[in-house]
């Protein structure tokens, strides 16, 4: 911020404080580390007053010595504000406040999954409340059943409303509601039914009581002081938000969020906070496992044995073959560069998806157009959606979108002179009015509730709205203009607005496979950067390290089965990699099939793994450290959470392992990850603010680690002595500055380095007010993470050809677009149990008159005709298509790789 | 001299006291129910485990000597998978007692634990669980806690309303 915020002085309890003048006196004072109870305030919410909790004494001037009480949470700070948070007739204001919310609390807290990290605990013991006097009855209330992921236990609620402001305003939900009234208020659902919304998980860390507890965590429970914890990075989608992973007793009990003021400060969706399942699933590959001969059932193998059945497979002369993955880390991906030698690393993704993410990561690297943070996202004034179903492929940034909308009628606000903190009066305010969204896709989804235009047309029409856009704002950009008159109007109305925004946005994405959306959407962000626009561009890749992948040198995957055409195989390593999930199944076994040695690296079974001659266990995002560049190309470290007792190790621990074998001068000695990131630094410079800004394995505080381990952790004596009565050495982690111990400094690590929040008195998620410059704002010391590429000032004109449309459709034939889905479509997270229950099967969408055309019904069974693959899948009615298109759901579970869009025929089942 | 012929003549009159010796192992002292001995795990009164797995006695244990896994049954009453106890760490503070909230976890005035191996000091629920209700009798948690796990419907509970109807309308 060059700008110098003024600050006003006020007094509490007799200091003088300076302090913001836009926050409300709770944050103030939350800030300045004053500890003020408080139930349904949220710094992502704002205040409504409601609970009634955070009440202190204001006086009307230095004279005055009565004062009267006041709500902090809706008291704006002015100039000289004198208030009283010790007064003692607010604390006993305060107090009975919680009496008597405590009246109808049941007496349950040892069978509550929130007891240790309960909010309501923290503020009933900071007020002091300790004795019920209160006899009557206790007020009941029945549960319902939510679905896979959160649990319902009415009798525990508090009424503070935080629920439905979250569920409903903040994310627009529709399921969640509050029922009846006076002391019956109820907060749930119509009927029983899983909760729809995708960020309904989130309910768990929002709801001060446990009347929201998370479902999967019940099945394996531990309180929050036995869990050994590592800040993490969700894998699952490329936003890359940040996590907590906790484990106990060698598995990962649960996925909460971390604050990161740059990404996804509070909030997660349910794909990332209940898709860790699969590190503890039954399918995952805990030993080294060899197969006596091809296609014959691998066994599994001692270390020595499978050393030396390695040093036939990586001794020198051999041709090598390496295919990386964009869920691997970028230390994994490289250290199998370095194996192989750029000219046989590939980056085992589809040659059109390689293509997409090249193009999109040279733009950003070369055109000097700013890619945004989450936060920078939540400033846009003016947006435009290109192609991309966010909702399903990047369920951040659509989250982020809604608060987006908002800015039109915050500015309102901010000239009525309303404070943006006061929730309910803003949203009074605002009515129906938002900021301008524009969202072109091939059908509707929920984010087009909040949009000023909708645009649901084919794929190639879609660029085309893109073309024309770019052609409006700048007559340089190249382009025929090949569209109707209704996309040109539309463009110009598009055009003007993103013209006179301050902030104007374009997303779009590589997920709708068409060269034509990204080329246009990068030319209306270079044609705003050339009129002088402070234009954003946020991209939406694939996967997690889609875009650290595409940083390091390499090919498709098409070109490996070319070059494995040209000349045998000796030895091929597949990285962490489904390859049938990337690649035509005859392509794949192709290059299997010419492979004389095939050496697999995975987490779980799979198609890949089946084919391996060796197959070894590659350590999750939750054994290892690592780092994973998001799709706004900023690079975060991963730690590790479970110390892996098996022969699960890190990828790039293995290949250090065919690295010496092949290398007989021993060059390379990696014994750390820092000595990875260093090889990489010295390979790639632009890799080099990895080492300035990451907290390297030597990094300690006071002399010590960091504890995983909070001062609390039980059991230390007796988890293992079922094994020895001896307590084992403590497992070292030689990677990070992390220790797996309580010991250690536990205050206030650095940003990238907090395991979990607890400050004294404060147990629950809230404390991590303690862990913020002030609420909502960064993190002490600056957010974790490094941006590695910054734009680089003046643009340089790159501007794309108009691509060649989608001919037109034949007889008898579909198009067929992707359509994604946040349950399913993601490889890992779809083995998690949880969110198993809310996969759907295989489906195809089309709208109403198309299936009367061919008669079929919403839930009838047809059968798939496409790329020479047959399938059979369910119809959907999905009347926001055009008459001609239809989706077809992608990766789902059971479902083969199909390179769409492309034209298939449907025959009725 | 005068203070050695006292002792002398007060270590003879200890001729004529009582003996204070124990002829233990055969001849068992008393103790008080309240000493701090053996710990064990107690059931109510339907014989139903009392443990709910709150982890609250392993919170207080200062030598962490106690370990246990929650989890539930098909009603969703929750009961410790395992429960384990290493006494060779125990210094039987009683504090696991004290932290206990439903008087599963107590301390009986047995010490008679000596081993020869230091690994049968390890004990597990199988070796902790009796079929009585131990000390304190008369006690079920899930009778007074709000939620329903089989043991009782909700609202049906000590001092507890019918379950609130959301869909009436009066004031």
């Amino acid at each position: 911020m060059s700008l110098e915020v003024r600050m006003v002085k006020i007094t509490i309890d007799g200091k003088y404080y300076e302090v913001k003048p836009e926050k409300n006196l709770l944050e103030s004072c939350l800030s300045i580390g004053i500890d003020i109870p408080h139930f349904c305030f949220h710094p992502a919410l704002g205040s409504v007053g409601a609970c009634r909790l955070c009440a202190v004494k204001k006086f009307r001037d230095i004279d005055d010595t009565k004062g009267r009480i006041v709500m902090s949470c809706m008291e704006p700070v002015t100039e000289g504000l004198i208030v009283s948070v010790d007064d003692p007739e607010a604390k006993a204001f305060r107090a009975s406040v919680i009496e008597s919310l405590m009246t109808n609390h049941p007496h349950d807290c040892p069978v509550c999954d929130e007891g240790g990290e309960c909010h309501l605990q923290d503020m009933t013991v900071m007020t002091g409340h300790n004795y019920r006097r209160f006899d009557f009855p206790k007020r009941t209330y029945n549960n319902q059943e939510l679905g896979p992921f959160i649990s319902h236990e009415m009798n525990r609620c508090i009424q503070c409303y935080r629920c439905v402001r979250f569920y409903r305003d903040y994310a627009g939900g529709k399921d969640l509601n509050v029922y009846a009234s006076r002391n019956h208020v109820y907060f749930g659902r119509h009927e029983d039914g899983p909760l729809e919304n995708e960020y309904s998980g989130n309910l768990v860390e929002v709801c001060p009581t446990g009347v929201f507890t998370d479902k999967t965590l019940k099945r394996h429970f531990t309180r929050k002081w036995d869990l050994s914890n590592a800040p993490s990075v969700c894998v699952h989608c490329s936003v890359g938000c940040n996590t907590i992973a906790s484990e106990r007793y060698d598995s990962l009990r649960r996925i909460m969020s971390r604050y990161n003021g740059a990404v996804n400060r509070y909030f997660i969706c349910d794909r990332g906070r209940f898709g860790y399942e699969f590190v503890n699933d039954e399918k995952r590959i805990e030993t080294a496992q060899i197969s006596p001969g091809k296609n014959k059932k691998p066994e599994p193998i001692e270390n020595e044995q499978l050393l030396s059945s390695l040093h036939q497979l990586f001794s020198r002369n051999k041709k090598i073959i390496g295919i990386g993955s964009p869920r691997a880390s970028l230390e994994s991906n490289f250290a199998l560069m370095s194996l192989v030698g750029k000219e046989s690393f590939y980056h085992g993704i589809s040659k059109k998806e390689y293509l997409l993410t090249k193009t999109v990561s040279d733009f950003l690297q070369n055109s000097g157009v700013h890619t945004p943070s989450l936060k920078q996202i939540e400033k846009a004034d003016a947006i435009l959606v290109l192609g991309e179903d966010l909702i399903n492929t990047a369920p951040m940034i659509a989250l982020a979108l809604r608060q987006a909308a908002r800015n039109e009628p915050d500015k309102e606000a901010k000239g009525k002179g309303i404070p943006l903190w006061n929730d309910a009066s803003v949203r009074e305010l605002a009515q129906d009015s938002r900021c301008p969204i524009f969202i072109a896709t091939p059908f509707n989804d929920s984010l087009d509730e909040i949009s000023k235009n909708i645009f649901h047309a084919s794929s190639a029409e879609i660029a085309n709205l893109g073309y024309a856009i770019a052609l409006e704002l700048d007559k340089k950009v190249p382009g025929v203009k090949t569209w109707g008159k209704d996309i040109q109007k539309l463009a110009g109305i598009i055009a003007l607005s993103l013209k006179n925004a301050k902030n104007p946005l374009i997303i779009s994405g590589v997920s709708s496979g068409v060269e034509g959306i990204i080329h246009s959407a990068l030319n209306i962000s270079m044609a705003l950067l050339s009129v002088g626009s402070n234009v954003m561009l946020s991209l939406v890749l694939p996967e997690c390290n889609s875009m650290g992948l595409s940083f390091l040198p390499g090919k498709s995957f098409e070109e490996a089965v070319l070059a494995a055409e040209d000349k045998e195989i000796d030895t091929l390593v597949v990285l962490e990699n489904d390859l049938y999930r990337r690649a035509s199944e005859e392509s794949v076994n192709e290059l299997f099939d010419r492979s004389n040695h095939v050496v697999v690296l995975d987490h779980l079974i799979n198609k890949t793994t089946q084919k391996a001659d060796i197959l070894l266990p590659a350590a999750t995002f939750a054994e290892s450290e690592g780092t994973i560049v998001n799709n706004e190309g900023r690079a975060q470290r991963f730690y590790k959470a479970i110390y892996s007792k098996n022969q699960v190790k890190e990828s790039w621990r293995w290949i250090e392992n065919f690295l010496k074998i092949s290398d007989e001068n021993n060059s390379v000695s990696w014994n750390r990850l820092d000595d990875v990131v260093d090889s990489l630094v010295n390979e790639l410079p632009l890799f080099s603010k990895l080492k300035k800004y990451m907290p390297d394995a030597d990094f300690r505080m006071l002399n010590s680690k960091i504890p995983r381990q909070t001062m609390r952790y039980s059991g230390r004596t007796a988890m293992n002595a079922n094994i020895t009565v001896s307590e084992p050495k403590l497992s070292q982690d030689l990677d990070s500055p992390l220790s797996f111990s309580m010991e250690g400094q536990q205050e206030n690590p650095p940003s990238s380095l907090v395991p979990f929040y607890w400050t004294p008195g404060w147990n629950s998620v809230q404390a991590m007010y303690n862990y913020l410059d002030e609420p909502d704002a960064s993190m002490k010391g600056g957010d974790p993470g490094v941006r590695l590429i910054e734009p680089s000032g003046g643009s340089k004109n790159i501007y794309f050809n108009q691509a060649k449309g989608i001919t037109e459709v034949q007889k008898d034939e579909w198009l067929i677009v992707p359509v994604y889905k946040i349950f399913g479509s993601d490889e890992l997270s779809s083995v998690s149990s949880s969110i198993l229950q809310r996969i759907q099967e295989p489906f195809v969408l089309m709208n109403q008159k198309d299936a009367d055309m061919i008669t079929l019904n919403d839930g009838d069974y047809v059968q798939l005709e496409i790329l020479k693959i047959s399938l059979r899948v369910k119809v959907k009615i999905e009347n926001s298509f055009v008459t001609g298109l239809t989706g077809l759901s992608v990766n789902l579970p059971g479902m083969p790789f199909i390179d769409i869009p492309g034209f298939g025929k449907f025959h009725k089942l | 001299m005068i203070s050695i012929l006292r002792s002398m003549w007060l270590t003879f009159l200890h001729v004529f006291h009582k003996t204070e010796t124990v002829e233990y192992p055969e001849v068992k002292p008393y103790l008080p129910p309240r000493y701090r001995g053996r710990i064990i795990l107690t059931r109510d009164a339907e014989k139903k485990e009392r443990c709910v797995a709150c982890y609250l006695c392993a919170a207080a244990c200062p030598v962490d000597c106690i370990s246990l896994q929650a989890t539930e049954d098909e009603q969703g009453r929750r009961y410790p998978e395992f429960f384990r106890i290493n006494f060779s760490r125990c210094i039987f503070c009683g504090f696991c007692e004290e932290a206990c909230p439903t008087y599963a976890i107590q301390l009986i005035p047995d010490f008679e634990m000596a081993e020869y191996d230091r690994q049968n000091m390890v004990y597990e629920k199988k070796h902790l669980l009796i079929s009585g209700e131990g000390k304190y009798t008369g006690y079920n948690f899930y009778k007074i806690a709000g939620v329903e796990i089989g043991v009782k419907g909700k609202g049906e509970g000590e001092n507890e309303e019918k379950p609130v109807d959301i869909k009436e309308l009066l004031p």
